[in-house]
């Protein structure tokens, strides 16, 4: 089955008035289940829009999404996915584990069903000895751990990021990846990752998706085959670079011979 | 575990001596320079004065704080209910939120005479009425700002989580606005005291802090009338400590405020 199937889809901001910016066309994705999708391009090219219309937090302009057979809609009122910011966006009011248990609060789970699995899902991004903590005494890496922890809490089979790691250093988000590529093995989650670091989308992805802007569209989808279980020693391998070749590639062939020089003539015409 | 007192002792050490040599060289002052007590009263006058009229002061706060407490408790209950209200309603919201900004800078106390010609002249509601008011437009702009400036990334997830407005305000605005309305309150409570003194300078019954000072002076008691401000000086100071505690209470250790520095 396909986790998210996209088709001819298209967002226009501000449509109608004469800043109106085509933020993507004609948009077609296919996702399979239990895959692990990087959305990949420079910034404006609508990645994180992308993600947003997938979650229904964004009407389209045209076209569908289907998420689970279902509309983007009916996924999110069904709570189908869970979803992961750059910003943790801890509730700072709120204890670790009642943060993780706020999902399941609004799914109407009774108190204790909620400690039990907040507990396990603490367990599993390794912070149970922080459940009581406030966020604000945790590092931003383990803030991040707790915001997976919750996003996954209600076990959807569909995980959304949207540059989780983007604020974090560089040795902590190595780490975050290898913890994050374990929690989807233990978990067989589906994930749709946005992200503009070549080598961090090689890293985690089964495919990575090339979108470039102006407007926004994908222009290459490429298959990473370095198979399901990946390790520190993954980031040395020759084929691992190859990939991380091949992606930039495909990232600046959209950038330098006609984009390029209309970009070029934009500056110029000034 | 003694460090945070020590430091706390330390911290208040400074203002203290000052207020001490402040007061000893006022004393001195107007011994050197021979001041006559209509022009400045020594402190040790005022003192004198404040210990011989206790009874009489401590009324007069019991009314004046009164005012200033029922005008608080009520104009605290208007402003939250109508900051709920402009959270619901954005047109509301742009009617009312410049209005109530503009009045928060003005001295809209001055609105007392007008109050105290619509009541009877011994009739308290004229200055209650007034206090609610002061209090009303700052707890209502603070609670309001809480309620809506939300944390973007927050109100995404709470709609992943297929959240309705009900369940994104229970779970997300009202617990943001918390520290807002004891900021609110932190405001409101000396404006409280304050309004309800200068509101006594506007006639109506001559049994407050703030209309005693004005008789005393008005028969050449000026070291009554400043033992009447000392007692006025601490009521404002009771109010505002009081709220900080209330603060203290509700958000330990300042947790949310410290958070909200560090994002």
């Amino acid at each position: 089955m396909k986790a998210v199937e996209v088709r001819g889809l298209a967002r226009v901001f501000n449509a109608g008035r004469p800043n109106a910016v085509d933020a993507l066309v004609g948009i077609d994705l296919e996702i399979e289940s239990g895959s692990f999708v990087s959305l990949i391009g420079p910034s404006g090219c609508g990645k994180s829009t992308l993600l947003r219309l997938i979650a229904n937090l964004l009407e389209p302009s045209a076209g569908e999404v289907l998420v689970n057979g279902k509309t983007a809609l009916r996924a999110r009122l069904d709570q189908d996915y869970g979803m992961a910011f750059q910003q943790a966006g801890l509730f700072d009011w709120r204890s670790v584990v009642k943060n993780v248990e706020l999902p399941l609060e609004l799914k109407g789970w009774d108190k204790l069903k909620r400690r039990q699995r907040a507990t396990e899902m603490l367990d599993l991004v390794k912070l149970s000895e922080f459940a009581g903590h406030l966020p604000w005494q945790l590092s931003g890496g383990m803030q991040q751990r707790v915001a997976i922890a919750r996003a996954l809490a209600a076990h959807p089979p569909l995980l959304l990021m949207d540059e989780p790691f983007g604020a974090l250093d560089e040795m902590t988000r190595e780490h975050m990846q290898g913890e994050l590529l374990r929690i989807c093995g233990e978990t067989s989650t589906t994930v749709v990752f946005v992200t503009h670091s070549i080598p961090e989308a090689v890293y985690l992805s089964t495919r990575v998706v090339v979108m470039s802007r102006r407007p926004g569209r994908i222009t290459d989808e490429i298959d990473v085959d370095l198979g399901t279980t990946r390790s520190e020693e993954t980031r040395e391998a020759d084929a691992f670079f190859k990939k991380i070749t091949e992606v930039r590639e495909a990232l600046r062939s959209d950038d330098l011979p006609g984009r390029g020089i209309t970009d070029i003539r934009d500056i110029e015409g000034r | 575990m003694s460090g945070a007192p020590r430091t706390a002792i330390r911290g208040m050490l400074p203002p203290v001596l000052f207020g001490a040599a402040f007061v000893a060289l006022w004393e001195a002052a107007v011994k050197v320079f021979d001041l006559k007590p209509y022009f400045l009263p020594p402190p040790s006058g005022i003192w004198l004065e404040f210990r011989e009229n206790i009874q009489l002061i401590w009324e007069a706060t019991q009314v004046s704080g009164m005012n200033a407490l029922i005008g608080l408790l009520i104009g605290t209950l208007l402003g939250v209910a109508m900051s709920f209200l402009l959270a619901r309603s954005r047109i509301l919201d742009q009617l009312v939120t410049p209005l109530a900004i503009a009045l928060n800078a003005v001295p809209i106390f001055v609105l007392v005479s007008v109050f105290n010609n619509m009541f009877s002249i011994t009739s308290e509601v004229p200055r209650r009425l007034m206090v609610t008011l002061v209090v009303y437009f700052i707890v209502l702009v603070n609670v309001a700002k809480g309620l809506t400036q939300v944390d973007l990334t927050q109100l995404d997830l709470l709609r992943s989580y297929a959240a309705g407005d009900g369940a994104i305000l229970r779970k997300l605005r009202v617990p943001n606005a918390v520290p807002y309305l004891f900021t609110a309150l932190k405001i409101a409570a000396p404006a409280s005291v304050i309004t309800a003194f200068v509101s006594e300078y506007f006639g109506g019954s001559q049994n407050g802090l703030g209309s005693r000072i004005v008789s005393n002076i008005a028969i050449s008691k000026n070291a009554t009338a400043w033992a009447y401000v000392l007692g006025a000086c601490v009521l404002g100071l009771t109010f505002y400590l009081v709220s900080v505690v209330f603060e203290g209470v509700a958000t330990p250790g300042g947790v949310s405020s410290r958070d909200r520095d560090a994002s």
